[in-house]
């Protein structure tokens, strides 16, 4: 099974991820690159996983110019979290796999708040939480889009 | 100790595994944030995002392109005509400009005074990708391979935005006055009183902590740099002060200011790199009428 499209994946959502949107948008921008993330730690848990996750975080702290390590570890973490109920949220329904991934998108956000309050001054608003929304929201159709390709790679 | 080995070889590998990255970022963290360590490796791993990052301008560059050429010419055409004749005015007093800073060089030396006038400046354009939201930074076209520096100083037309404080190959990141790690040594135009202002992580505030009761500053001062500290040169305006306040239960006066540049506007800045002429301690007399 070749891992091109899974990388593929990845490349795309960190494109995303930095793609310029209008200051009012941007708060609403779902956190790509944790949603595929998310997705192939569940999908293919023995290949992507916590390292995988601490990896993708570095290149992004590499990208955003922050603290090298801070989303690599918030990655690395989500990634555990999704490794270890993997085989239960699979089972879900769409919808409350939904609330899963707020769950986790909070996480993600919450250690990232923690490491810039303390390296720093960090004034937090409600707004910062809202990308949890927005990915949780996102979260049905992204996941029906990478099924396909999930298929499309097995049936090759 | 039994009991720890016990427990670590029952812990399944994704713990231990988490224990080790998370360990592993702590300390790059911990290392990143108090040495400047790391900056070549993030040098390598930048000049490999790269293309994913330039890839992601390209929508935003064809829609300002196609907007771009469906300008009306006419528009066009009274931009140039302005334009041209702002050129020309800003150009007559640049001429004198250039009268007075060499007036200036030679008065400094015959003083036996050596400071930083002359300055080497690169255009650079922001590159329009989104950082990390809540935060104060930028992103330049230009990186090492053009000679910018980390803490380099950078300015638009109005005054100073802030400075390097990373670079790669093609880009360097830019963290902006506003940005709460941020501070800049400045003066008062008027009267030379000197201070430091802050980034407060709110745009368009600036912070100027430490000035005590009696200090002669008002409402509509200009701040200016002043080169304290050797990181950013003499002379740019950066902030204009917008409120003074005393409060009897503090010792210091809480003052607010308003950065002369829009920090969020604009596409170009300028990256400038000091010329230190403090090697020629000894000033030749012939060569002080040539410039």
């Amino acid at each position: 099974m070749s891992s091109i499209p899974v990388v593929l994946t990845f490349l795309v959502a960190m494109m995303l991820t930095s793609l310029p949107l209008p200051e009012s948008a941007i708060i609403y921008r779902p956190d790509w690159l944790i949603l595929v993330l998310i997705y192939w730690c569940m999908a293919l848990p023995e290949r992507i996983g916590i390292f995988t996750g601490w990896f993708l975080g570095l290149t992004l702290d590499v990208m955003y110019g922050s603290l090298l390590g801070q989303n690599a570890m918030a990655f690395s973490i989500v990634a555990y979290l999704v490794n270890i109920m993997y085989l239960r949220v699979r089972m879900f329904p769409l919808w409350q796999q939904s609330v899963m991934v707020f769950l986790l998108v909070i996480v993600h956000l919450a250690i990232n708040a923690w490491i810039r309050g303390i390296s720093g001054q960090f004034s937090i608003t409600w707004t910062y939480w809202m990308p949890a929304l927005t990915s949780a929201l996102v979260w049905p159709f992204l996941f029906i889009v990478l099924r396909d390709i999930r298929r499309q790679i097995i049936s090759k | 100790m039994r009991e720890l080995l016990r427990r670590l070889g029952s812990a399944t590998p994704a713990t231990v595994r988490v224990m080790v990255v998370v360990a592993l970022s702590l300390a790059m963290m911990l290392i990143d944030h108090r040495t400047q360590q790391f900056e070549k490796f993030r040098n390598i791993l930048q000049t490999v995002v790269y293309p994913v990052m330039f890839i992601s301008t390209i929508p935003r560059e064809m829609i300002r392109g196609v907007t771009g050429s469906m300008e009306m010419s006419s528009n066009l055409q009274t931009d140039n005509e302005s334009l041209r004749q702002e050129n020309l005015l800003l150009h007559s007093r640049l001429e004198k400009l250039h009268s007075l800073e060499a007036d200036n060089r030679r008065l400094k030396r015959l003083l036996g005074q050596s400071e930083q006038i002359a300055e080497h400046v690169l255009l650079a354009e922001l590159v329009e990708v989104s950082l990390e939201p809540y935060t104060q930074k930028i992103s330049l076209n230009k990186g090492s391979s053009d000679d910018v520096y980390v803490g380099q100083p950078v300015i638009n037309g109005d005054g100073v935005i802030g400075q390097v404080v990373h670079t790669s190959q093609f880009q360097s990141t830019v963290t902006l006055l506003t940005d709460p790690g941020s501070a800049i040594p400045v003066m008062v135009m008027r009267n030379g009183l000197r201070g430091v202002l802050f980034g407060t992580g709110v745009r368009n505030k600036l912070a100027m902590p430490y000035l005590t009761a009696d200090a002669d500053i008002r409402v509509g001062d200009l701040l200016i740099s002043s080169g304290m500290g050797g990181r950013f040169p003499t002379g740019y305006p950066v902030a204009t002060v917008t409120g003074v306040r005393q409060d009897p239960s503090d010792e210091f006066l809480t003052i607010n200011t308003l950065p002369v540049t829009q920090l969020d506007h604009g596409r170009e800045v300028l990256l400038i790199w000091p010329e230190s002429t403090k090697d020629q301690a000894v000033p030749e007399l012939e060569n002080l009428t040539d410039e």
